[in-house]
């Protein structure tokens, strides 16, 4: 009894659903702008990385590198409270979007690159003596299968990167464990914890059973 | 066939790796519709002397001529065009695994060519039934044996209507059984009048469909003539020697 009036007291449930619901719509919203802004960045600068200009490469490299060391949370609290004092402040949202996405498409460039790497000569040399240009084999032939072979990894690293959505509560964005963990102060009850527990499973399993259709619809064997 | 003009012509063709010289003096003819055969040990030099024919390889110097065009100092932004007029089939087929067999006849034909999609699509259909693959166009390159992914990169190449077709050893990874499908496709196309340059071991497919071999060795051509004189009559030290060696390991 203790424990269900604890975890899932009906009164609190009822006094906080319409907010946890809004703040799940919050938590899509930037983990959808995250995945399209990381994942298509990423693919980019791994073409470009593929025209192997040392300047650029040096610049993407270092910039992967950065992204990939750096706890994402630094990043969200140097853009949200050092920013303003030199006349650029950003809100929370745009902040959280920012700083997920390069990360993530500091991420997605790596796993790109190494599929890239990963194509067999041969499929470059057959795209082009078959008269494609350096850049129809790239688009057409190589990362196509770079794509396949980076999405296991992928999947994996945006799940790990969505769910970082959660920083948001640090600099106050409305996603679900931000107005969970105010809703809990404010009733004094663990209740709406369990709600945004239950919250991110609506979100985040769906997420994962469409990431094993992805892996199985874009496999095949070599 | 010496009043065909010269198709492919290799004229003082040197390639150097570095230090290391590949290609020493290469002069090779190959008028239309022959077919000529390159034999050689390996390290002799016949894969790049291919790859120098669609520029894959950069030569050191020398001249080759593609159907009377001087390829050798096109510049790059024209070597796409120029590739399309050579066809290469490569000993390990490479056929783009993630399209079906119908999408890899056809994608060079739309997107270096410049053919509509159901052109294309018409025309790929077409070399695959010559190929005996039509069956097969939805297949991926996985789903087949090594010899009908090797006809179906014939098909692939030859849809693009080039003028020569280079062949690098293209039955070498082939599980004996399956090497007559794709000579078969290679007596074909040479039916059809293709001007090839085939570097291979067949001997029995080159006595067969041969107008010419070449003997190469130490990146230099040392020996050429009509498959009987070559076969039947060598006359340098090296060829004999090459001859009994893979004589030896043909009739085990
Ligand atoms: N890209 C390369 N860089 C350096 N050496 C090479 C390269 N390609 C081929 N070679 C060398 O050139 C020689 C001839 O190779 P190749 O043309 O493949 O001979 P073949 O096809 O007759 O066996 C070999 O000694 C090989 O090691
Ligand atoms: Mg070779």
């Amino acid at each position: 009894m203790r424990f269900l009036e604890t975890f899932f007291n009906p009164a609190v449930i009822g006094q906080y659903l319409p907010d946890i619901i809004a703040a799940m719509w919050v938590t899509i919203y930037l983990a959808v702008a995250t995945v399209l802004t990381g994942v298509l960045l990423g693919a980019g600068l791994a073409c470009i990385r593929a025209a192997n200009l040392k300047s650029v490469n040096f610049c993407i490299i270092v910039f992967a590198d950065v992204m990939r060391a750096l706890p994402p949370l630094v990043l969200i609290l140097i853009l949200y409270f050092g920013m303003p004092s030199v006349g650029l402040s950003l809100s929370a949202e745009v902040v959280i979007w920012l700083v997920l996405s390069s990360v993530l498409t500091a991420f997605a460039e790596e796993i790109f690159w190494g599929g890239l790497t990963a194509v067999p000569a041969g499929q470059w040399e057959a795209g082009r003596a078959t008269g494609h240009s350096k850049f129809q084999t790239l688009i057409y032939i190589a990362l196509p299968q770079a794509v396949r072979m980076g999405i296991p990894p992928l999947v994996n690293r945006i799940l790990a990167t969505t769910k970082l959505t959660a920083l948001g509560s640090v600099i106050g964005v409305k996603e679900i464990l931000s107005v969970a963990s105010s809703a809990q102060s404010f009733s004094g009850s663990a209740t709406p914890l369990t709600m945004a527990a239950i919250a991110y499973m609506i979100i985040f399993i769906p997420a994962v059973i469409a990431s094993h259709w992805v892996e199985r619809r874009f496999s095949y064997k070599m | 066939m010496s009043q065909h003009r010269a198709m492919l012509e290799i004229h003082a063709l040197e390639k150097r790796f570095g230090q290391t010289e590949v290609l020493k003096n290469i002069d090779l003819k190959v008028r239309e519709g022959e077919l000529v055969f390159v034999i050689g040990p390996s390290g002799s030099g016949k894969s790049t002397m291919l790859r120098c024919c669609n520029r894959l390889e950069e030569p050191t110097s020398g001249a080759i001529m593609i159907d009377g065009a001087r390829i050798t100092d096109i510049p790059r932004r024209d070597l796409d065009k120029m590739r399309l007029k050579v066809g290469m089939v490569f000993q390990g087929f490479h056929l783009y695994p993630h399209m079906t067999v119908l999408k890899n006849v056809m994608l060079a034909q739309v997107k270096a060519l410049g053919r509509s999609k159901a052109e294309a699509e018409a025309r790929a259909l077409d070399m695959l039934d010559q190929v005996g693959l039509k069956h097969k166009a939805d297949a991926r390159p996985s789903e087949l044996s090594g010899g009908q992914q090797q006809r179906v990169a014939i098909a692939r190449a030859v849809a693009l209507d080039p003028k020569v077709m280079l062949f690098d050893e293209p039955t070498s990874a082939l599980d004996p059984e399956l090497v007559g499908s794709v000579l078969n496709v290679m007596k074909d196309l040479r039916q059809k009048g293709m001007t090839m340059l085939v570097v291979s071991h067949e001997m029995a497919f080159a006595r067969e469909a041969a107008d010419r071999v070449v003997f190469m060795d130490g990146g230099y051509v040392v020996e050429q003539g009509p498959p009987e004189e070559v076969f039947g009559n060598p006359k340098s030290e090296r060829l004999k020697a090459f001859l009994s060696r893979v004589s030896g390991t043909a009739a085990a």
